[in-house]
């Protein structure tokens, strides 16, 4: 059975085509939840996508928040369903408390648009187990606040518990910190995506959901996409997640 | 203004024009119609000065389903798919406001595009600003830049080409020209006709404000005076977060078959969307002042009628549809009303009720009472504005290209005898003009929508298209150095180097679009320049057999003391019908042949290498042979349907050692190579003569290449081999310049530097031109020109 996965679509949202075409191609019947609905139609996947939602004129995601459909994502999360927010989307879930930490402006104060390399630290979470090997993930960034800061007690908390799901690398492998050339946008000790402490939900600034198919430079985001969808088929089938009882405490 | 000064010329008609408008309304007009008139007959909208020139323009084309005189041009791509495309300026409001200049540009050019029923899918830009030392060059450049990128990241539409080009010419008077592509399926054209006397005029998008009042006549149509900050309150202000909510309600409008006529408001506002949608349909319309949302109190009917307001589009309704057009509009959160009907008389009449509670009753007639502002013919504010037959005069110190075939000049400037090459193309891959362009496309999201092939950097932008195995190829060209010597070559490069680059990836040239840069019409220089432009545009698009499907005209650009160089910005969509067979302009593999197609001539004026060497006093610019650029596009396109090309880059700025370097650099690989200098090795290696292609061909092809080049004609000439870190180019022949000639041999000392050198001047070279050095964890201290020697 296909998996219905939701495409949360802000006014403003514009990565929704890549997120419907990305869910395509991982075999996922995607399903466009308006915001003004709390109805969510019964997906059981949720993906945020990128854009500027509302326009962030104020802050990135600061508005979204609070529209009706992120009250119902916030329930289908507390509930144990798998939501991956990106970029956008990230910020949303952010601004949210969905998912720890805060997006700043980047480290040189100007939107960026470039390929990145982005390490997976673990290979066994809803949103990176069907990447395969671990090894570093070419995608494009597209963001003007995408530098992940958080406060030190957090950081070393988020690491300890296995927040930590993505960090930027430089070309020679290793983890890229604020300054390195591999990292884009500043983001502490070189962080790219979290997720809570629950499990089910992750946030990432780069777009897997564009990086899809090999005649657009790279696919190996599609790992990441099929691992949401496999997260909502198990969803769907039996109500929970493997791999989000690893952690202690339901909430972020 | 002071009481003198009559209105019409505040207003910047002239007294000829006043005596025309009298004859067209048979009366005085009143101050509003004056006002309407004076925004519909500014040059920007009018064309008054070059409608005569632009009739000369092939327009037909096969596919083509909709032209000149749309809002954008479409052409049929197969498969119940067609492209829409246009290029437009926006370059004296980015002189004034940098950011809200560019920002609006590309708000403007966009909703052309999906005005048709298109979703735009791609934007490209081209900029052209003075000396990039200068600290008010470096203001704009940021400013242009942050407003192309603040737009277009937040409509989500990859940005993913265009040019930047620096020149003394634009030191006062930056270019900012958009162009902008949508994609649509044949069932959603629609056109800007106000059709069915009784239906309903219906505005939808952002409230009118004060801004952009008279910007088509103020700023677009004036040259630049002392007082450039009052023109300030000219310049609109953008919002791409409507204009997104906008593309998505007018598609979804018209997909839903919803409207007759959808047409979007830029230049005059409702003056212009109602004018020319009636004018084109045939009809008038009862035009109800009341009913227009404000965005504040107190505006004056002029300002009403003329705000240039962003986010707006009007669209012809049939009353039956009305409620399913509001709830559209509603839920996109755009403000919608009913400011009109469409009536059979032709006249465009602004009414205004005495409460001003509306002026139309429900049924779309006048409320008692109701007041007539103003009532003008559509077609005398559009298709029957006036036009003007301007002076035209070559000025007195112009130098002829030489004729075919005559003998290359002595180049007497480097490299000289005795120093090495390599230094001058490193300076050149250095240069403001030849460097990566990273800093700044990077800032532009390129990939957005998921279609992206080719992004900015590497020649043409190739987006694929969902469902199909076919591409859009897309580019941006404009020789402004040599137009300035010769506008009728110079136009006619524009369009030779913008089609060879669609045809060096294997796609078909569709059609073109133009943006149009040059001086006051009313100089009979200027206007001889725009002449001599549009007939190299005309002949170089006849020769190539491309349709022109639409463009702009920007004139006036001119700054105290200096006009621009006379700059034809080309834009070309091409189709390429299998993306799998796509060649790239980067060396593939070691081992491969290098191959020069095509024959250099002589002449280094005009080029990168003359900007930086200085030009020899009686030297011109390369001619082109029009017949031969189509055979050697032809020959190319065929070459790579055939499979025998590995890849291939065309030689245009900074020459063949360019041309050479950058396939290296992108290849990430060297090439051995020799390469015969004639009696003039800055000729042979930098020169920029049009009509010439690097081929990378593997070696069991080569000889089918070479038959090929025969059969259509084209001289070919085996240059090496691709491989190693380094590229090596030895000179043989007469002007062999060097050390082993000294020692009596024909061969000279190579030009040789390290594939690593070449890329660390290319990548390095913006940045330290404009001073962004060390910024977004960008490099140390890099090495000065002299240093690289």
């Amino acid at each position: 059975m296909t998996a219905r996965v939701g495409i949360v679509l802000f006014p403003g949202s514009n990565r929704d085509i890549d997120a419907v075409n990305a869910l395509r191609i991982a075999g996922a019947e995607p399903v466009v939840l308006w915001h003004e609905s709390v109805d969510l139609e019964g997906v059981t996947g949720i993906l945020i996508p990128g854009g500027f939602a509302y326009g962030d004129y104020l802050r990135a995601g600061v508005i979204a928040r609070f529209s009706p459909v992120m009250r119902a994502v916030a329930s289908f999360a507390a509930a144990g369903g798998p939501v991956l927010g990106i970029c956008n989307g990230f910020q949303v879930l952010a601004e949210a408390k969905l998912v720890p930490g805060a997006l700043l402006r980047n480290r040189g104060l100007r939107f960026v648009c470039r390929e990145v390399a982005l390490l997976p630290e673990h290979m066994d979470t809803p949103f990176t187990r069907e990447v395969g090997e671990r090894r570093p993930l070419r995608m494009p960034v597209a963001h003007g606040e995408g530098c992940y800061y958080a406060d030190g007690a957090t950081l070393d908390a988020l690491e300890r518990d296995g927040g930590v799901l993505w960090r930027y690398t430089n070309p020679d492998g290793s983890v890229a910190g604020p300054d390195d050339p591999g990292n884009p946008n500043g983001s502490l000790r070189g962080i790219a995506g979290v997720r809570n402490a629950a499990g089910n939900v992750a946030g990432l600034m780069p777009h897997p959901e564009t990086a899809v198919e090999a005649i657009l430079g790279s696919d190996d985001g599609l790992g990441i996409i099929r691992s949401l969808v496999v997260s909502a088929a198990e969803y769907a089938a039996t109500g929970r997640i493997a791999g989000t009882k690893q952690l202690a405490g339901g909430a972020a | 203004m002071t009481a003198e000064v009559p209105l019409h010329i505040v207003l910047g008609l002239t007294d000829e024009e006043l005596d025309a408008i009298r004859g067209k309304l048979s009366r005085e007009p009143n101050d509003l119609e004056l006002a309407m008139f004076s925004v519909m007959w500014s040059e920007h909208c009018s064309y008054k000065s070059s409608r005569p020139l632009l009739k000369t323009l092939p327009t037909k084309g096969r596919d083509v389903v909709a032209g000149v005189g749309e809002q954008a041009g479409v052409i049929s791509i197969g498969g119940g798919l067609a492209v829409a495309f246009k290029i437009e300026s926006h370059n004296h409001p980015s002189a004034v406001e940098p950011y809200q200049g560019a920002a609006t540009g590309v708000g403007g050019i966009l909703r052309d595009v999906f005005a048709m029923g298109a979703r735009p899918i791609a934007v490209l830009d081209a900029l052209r600003f003075g000396n990039p030392a200068d600290a008010r060059t470096r203001h704009l450049v940021d400013g242009v830049v942050r407003g192309v990128g603040g737009y277009g990241n937040c409509v989500g539409v990859p940005t993913v080409g265009g040019e930047l080009v620096f020149d003394p010419s634009y030191q006062g008077n930056p270019l900012v020209n958009v162009m902008a592509i949508g994609l649509l399926e044949d069932g959603m054209l629609t056109r800007a006709s106000a059709d069915g006397p009784g239906n309903l005029v219906v505005l939808y998008g952002s409230a009118t404000g004060r801004d952009g009042i008279g910007g088509a006549s103020v700023l677009a149509s004036a040259t630049f005076g002392d007082q450039d900050p009052s023109k300030r309150p000219s310049v609109q202000v953008g919002d791409p977060f409507a204009e997104k909510l906008l593309i998505e309600a007018t598609l979804e409008l018209i997909a839903r078959r919803l409207v007759v006529s959808i047409q979007d408001l830029g230049a005059a506002g409702i003056t212009c969307a109602t004018c020319e949608t009636a004018d084109r349909g045939g009809t008038g319309m009862l035009v109800d002042l009341d009913a227009i949302p404000r965005r504040e109190p107190g505006l004056e009917p002029f300002e009403v009628m003329i705000s240039e307001s962003q986010e707006r589009m009007v669209a012809i309704v049939e009353p039956s549809r009305w409620e399913a057009v509001r709830e559209v509009c509603t839920r996109w959160e755009l403000p919608v009303a009913i400011i009109g009907r469409v009536t059979a008389e032709p006249d465009v009449v602004v009414l205004t009720a005495p409460d001003g509670a509306g002026a139309l009753d429900a049924d779309g007639r006048p409320v008692p009472g109701a007041v007539e502002l103003a009532r003008i013919p559509a077609p005398a504010l559009a298709s029957e504005a006036i036009v003007f037959n301007r002076e035209s005069r070559a000025p007195a110190r112009r130098r002829a290209a030489p004729a075919p075939g005559a003998p290359a000049e002595q180049s007497d400037s480097l490299p000289v005898r005795g120093q090495d090459p390599g230094a001058v193309l490193l300076a050149l891959l250095g240069s403001p003009n030849l460097s990566s362009r990273r800093q700044v496309y990077e800032q532009y999201d390129h990939n957005v929508q998921a279609n992206t092939v080719a992004g900015p950097g590497h020649g043409a932008a190739v987006l694929r298209i969902k469902g199909t195995t076919k591409a859009l190829v897309a580019t941006t060209d404009g020789n402004a150095s040599v137009s300035q010597l010769d506008p009728w070559l110079g136009a006619a490069l524009s369009v030779a180097e913008a089609s060879r680059n669609i045809s060096i990836t294997g796609a078909r040239p569709l059609g073109v679009t133009n943006c149009l840069n040059y001086g006051d019409p009313t100089r009979p220089e200027a206007f001889w320049a725009l002449a001599e432009g549009v007939r190299g545009l005309a002949d170089a698009c006849v020769a190539l057999g491309l349709p022109v499907t639409g463009g702009n005209v920007s004139l006036y650009n001119e700054a105290p003391g200096s006009a621009i160089a006379p700059t034809p910005e080309i834009g070309i969509v091409g189709l390429l019908d299998d993306v799998a067979s796509r060649v790239g302009p980067a060396f593939c593999a070691d081992g491969n042949a290098v191959i020069l197609a095509g024959e250099s001539g002589p002449g280094l004026a005009g080029s990168e290498y003359a900007r930086l060497a200085g030009r020899a006093q009686e030297d011109a610019p390369p001619v082109i042979d029009l017949e031969r650029e189509a055979r050697l596009q032809a020959f190319v396109r065929e070459a790579i349907a055939r499979g025998l090309v590995e890849s291939c880059q065309d030689v245009s700025g900074g020459g063949l050692a360019v041309a050479l370097a950058e396939m290296g650099m992108w290849g990430g690989r060297g090439a051995q190579l020799r390469l015969g200098v004639g009696d003039s090795p800055a000729v042979a290696l930098f020169g920029e003569s049009p009509s010439r292609l690097v081929v990378e061909v593997a070696p069991r092809h080569v000889p089918a290449l070479h038959l090929l080049a025969r059969q259509y004609g084209i001289h070919t000439d085996a240059l090496g081999t691709t491989g190693g870190s380094t590229l090596v180019i030895e000179l043989a022949g007469e002007g062999a310049t060097g050390a082993a000639e000294e020692r009596g041999s024909r061969i000279a000392d190579a030009l040789q530097v390290s594939v690593d050198d070449l890329r660390h001047a290319w990548e390095h070279g913006l940045p330290r031109a404009l001073g962004w050095e060390g910024e977004d964890g960008e490099g140390a201290a890099l090495p000065r020109p002299e240093a690289a020697r």
